[in-house]
């Protein structure tokens, strides 16, 4: 198949793209099915984050 | 041998406009709210391209496309598992599984570093010098592998020699890492992730057209099996479009174990537990954010690792078909049908006189395996008559067997000029993006987890800045010391297999536990952390050959042999990651069953469920070592 006559190599060959395809598979269901609230300790967390960057 | 090398002034020109580019987009986001930090405190939410892309190029450097892809020259398309891997589990778990949960143990903790969050989340100030320590000590090798990709490169494309190539290449980087550019802005960091996909798009659809389509370029590289040198097929190489030989007991299996344990498994494991790719998820907004970048990010990694492991083994193809002509003599005919035969090398010293090409380290006289296209009748330089064969070989044979310099010598023999520059900028911009993040997670690993934790007593202060840029630069000048001292075969992958299982094996077990058991405890982790290094860096320096001959330890203790374990088949082969891990992971479940579990208030700060808590106490706080 595809000119591999190996068939592990032919698997991995059609595996990366199966794992391409499942990953905007999951990203097209799964899109807005999460919640998206940033917490208090989110902001503090990144204030810090901020901060420490600035410093730098 | 092949290309056309020079630095022209339009080279010179388009480099500086993107390094002009950089430094403005840079700039920008020092002024405005362009940093994950940034965006989260204003409640604001990054495009999923902008976040995916900008942790991809993270993730992916001159290493994997450099250097992974000249092992895949070598070795073939078998390293398409590596690919299978940095899709499945460096994307889909990394950003399904792990995401989320690090994302809020980091926030909950106030954790800013990879050690930070190991330290808060066992209360042990030992822990997070550990692990501080072990970043701080061989993230340097990983960046060296990165730059010395790098410099491969530039040394291929522009004629400079490699020591040139890596003085510019550390100049460049020092200008980028040490003023500022060493906190990602993520900006920057999308627009090398753009440029880094418009060079593999283009380079895999040349490659493929140059080759006549997909399944003619795989059919010709599978025909040429029978091309592959004999030092490789004693190895188990079979061919660069099949499976190295699968067995145990004899050293005709040594290929697969060291494409499957060290490459393959070491990297495709090892990248969850890159502390440098941990810290990204903490700097996203939501799980919803994860979740919009999966696809993005899959797409990515398809493209930077996928291309070049295609890319680096029909580059065989390419230089069999249309690579400069060789010239020589016929040692061993492997099949007259089809023209092929293992050639010794000649060149011309005086006008019909020829003289055998002599290996510059071993003397001997140079055999590759040729598809022969011309025979004429010659004179070598002392009268003798023979047939002088003319004809194209493997690229193994243009780079005399430099793994590391089969994509550099690939893309300046077979592509046009200006796909050279922009692909430079390419493994430039791949380089730059990790290299921050690498030189970063240095500096804080010194600065944050070292001194802070010692020198400091674990009181929390504003990070120590001079101790991290003092870090920085000495992980800098460490790094180019190793690029410029070791040159031996494939050390861009192998660097990387190296750093890439050292953390699998210290860090997995402790950080997965960390995150979804209540049960693992502190003497646990550490236990675990402790076994996981110290098996991988025994096995390094006593029993993996390559490594082990390298170091030289073993070679005083056993008076010669580059493994204790020389004598078995095999195991000289095997990745330490295939010991290290599993011990690592056994000792974290055997440890943590028979000694005190943490504290009830400890694991409702860690894991509150849906009942949710304040934010934790402060980073400091609550550790009892």
């Amino acid at each position: 198949m595809l000119g591999i006559d190996d068939p592990y190599v032919v698997a991995a060959y059609l595996g990366s793209i199966a794992m391409t395809l499942t990953g905007l598979l999951y990203g097209l269901i799964r899109r807005n099915a999460s919640p998206d609230a940033v917490t208090i300790e989110d902001r503090l967390w990144a204030l810090e984050e901020r901060e420490a960057g600035r410093d730098l | 041998m092949a290309g056309h090398p020079s630095v022209g002034w339009i080279d010179i020109i388009v480099i500086l406009v993107y390094l002009s580019a950089t430094a403005y987009l840079g700039w920008l986001g020092y002024r405005g709210t362009r940093s994950a930090a940034d965006f989260l405190v204003g409640g604001r939410s990054a495009h999923p391209v902008v976040m995916a892309v900008s942790y991809g190029a993270t993730f992916i450097s001159t290493a994997a496309i450099v250097g992974f892809g000249g092992v895949a020259g070598l070795f073939g398309m078998s390293l398409l598992w590596l690919t299978v891997l940095n899709i499945g589990v460096g994307i889909l778990i990394a950003f399904i599984v792990l995401g989320e949960p690090t994302r809020r143990l980091g926030h909950r903790l106030g954790a800013h570093t990879f050690p930070e969050l190991l330290g808060q989340r066992y209360q042990s100030r030992g822990i997070q010098v550990f692990a501080g320590a072990l970043i701080f000590l061989f993230m340097p090798l990983y960046a060296a592998a990165v730059m010395t990709g790098g410099s491969v490169f530039a040394a291929a494309q522009f004629g400079i020699e490699f020591e040139v190539a890596l003085l510019i290449f550390a100049l460049i980087t020092a200008a980028y890492v040490i003023p500022g550019g060493i906190k990602a802005v993520m900006y920057t960091d999308t627009m090398q992730g753009f440029v880094m996909i418009f060079a593999m798009i283009f380079l895999l659809v040349f490659t493929y057209m140059a080759l006549g389509g997909v399944t003619e370029a795989h059919r010709e590289l599978t025909d040429m099996s029978d091309l592959v040198p004999p030092p490789l097929a004693d190895l188990g190489h079979r061919g660069w479009t099949a499976m190295p030989a699968f067995g145990w007991g004899a050293s005709t299996y040594d290929l697969w174990w060291t494409v499957i344990t060290a490459l393959v498994l070491g990297v495709g494991i090892g990248v969850l537990a890159q502390p440098q790719l941990v810290v990204r998820f903490m700097t996203v907004r939501s799980r919803r954010e994860l979740d919009r970048g999966v696809p993005i990010g899959a797409f990515f990694i398809l493209l930077m690792v996928g291309t070049p492991f295609v890319v680096g083994s029909l580059s065989n193809a390419w230089f069999a078909r249309h690579g400069p002509l060789l010239h020589g003599e016929v040692i061993e005919v492997i099949s007259a049908e089809t023209g092929r035969a293992r050639v010794g090398l000649m060149q011309e010293v005086a006008p019909e006189r020829w003289t055998p090409l002599l290996h510059p380290r071993t003397g001997g006289p140079v055999v590759v395996p040729m598809v022969v296209a011309d025979r004429q009748p010659a004179q070598d330089i002392e009268g003798r008559s023979f047939e002088r064969v003319t004809g194209r070989s493997i690229v193994a044979t243009y780079t005399g067997g430099d793994a590391d310099r089969i994509i550099p010598t690939y893309i300046t023999a077979a592509l046009p000029r200006w796909f050279g520059v922009i692909f430079f900028l390419a493994l430039l911009a791949a380089a730059m993006s990790t290299m921050s993040s690498q030189f970063h997670t240095i500096g804080t690993a010194a600065g944050r987890d070292l001194y802070e934790s010692v020198a400091r007593g674990g009181r929390r202060r504003e990070p120590s800045i001079l101790v991290m840029r003092l870090a920085i630069m000495l992980g800098l000048l460490l790094a180019v010391t190793i690029s410029y001292t070791i040159r031996q075969e494939y050390v861009v992958a192998r660097f990387t297999a190296i750093f890439f299982g050292l953390c699998a094996a210290s860090f997995l077990p402790a950080y997965i536990g960390g995150l979804f058991s209540r049960r693992v405890t502190r003497a646990g982790a550490l236990a675990s952390m402790s076994v996981g290094m110290s098996l991988s860096l025994f096995w390094l320096a006593f029993i993996k050959e390559r490594e082990a001959s390298a170091i030289g330890l073993v070679q005083r203790i056993t008076g010669g042999q580059n493994s204790l374990l020389a004598d078995v088949p095999n195991w000289p082969a095997v990745d330490p990651i295939i010991i290290a891990l599993p011990a690592s992971l056994i000792t974290l479940v055997v440890v943590s069953a028979f000694t005190k579990p943490p504290g009830a208030e400890h694991l409702r700060r860690c894991f509150p469920d849906s009942t949710g808590t304040g934010r934790a106490a402060a980073p400091g706080q609550g550790r009892s070592d």
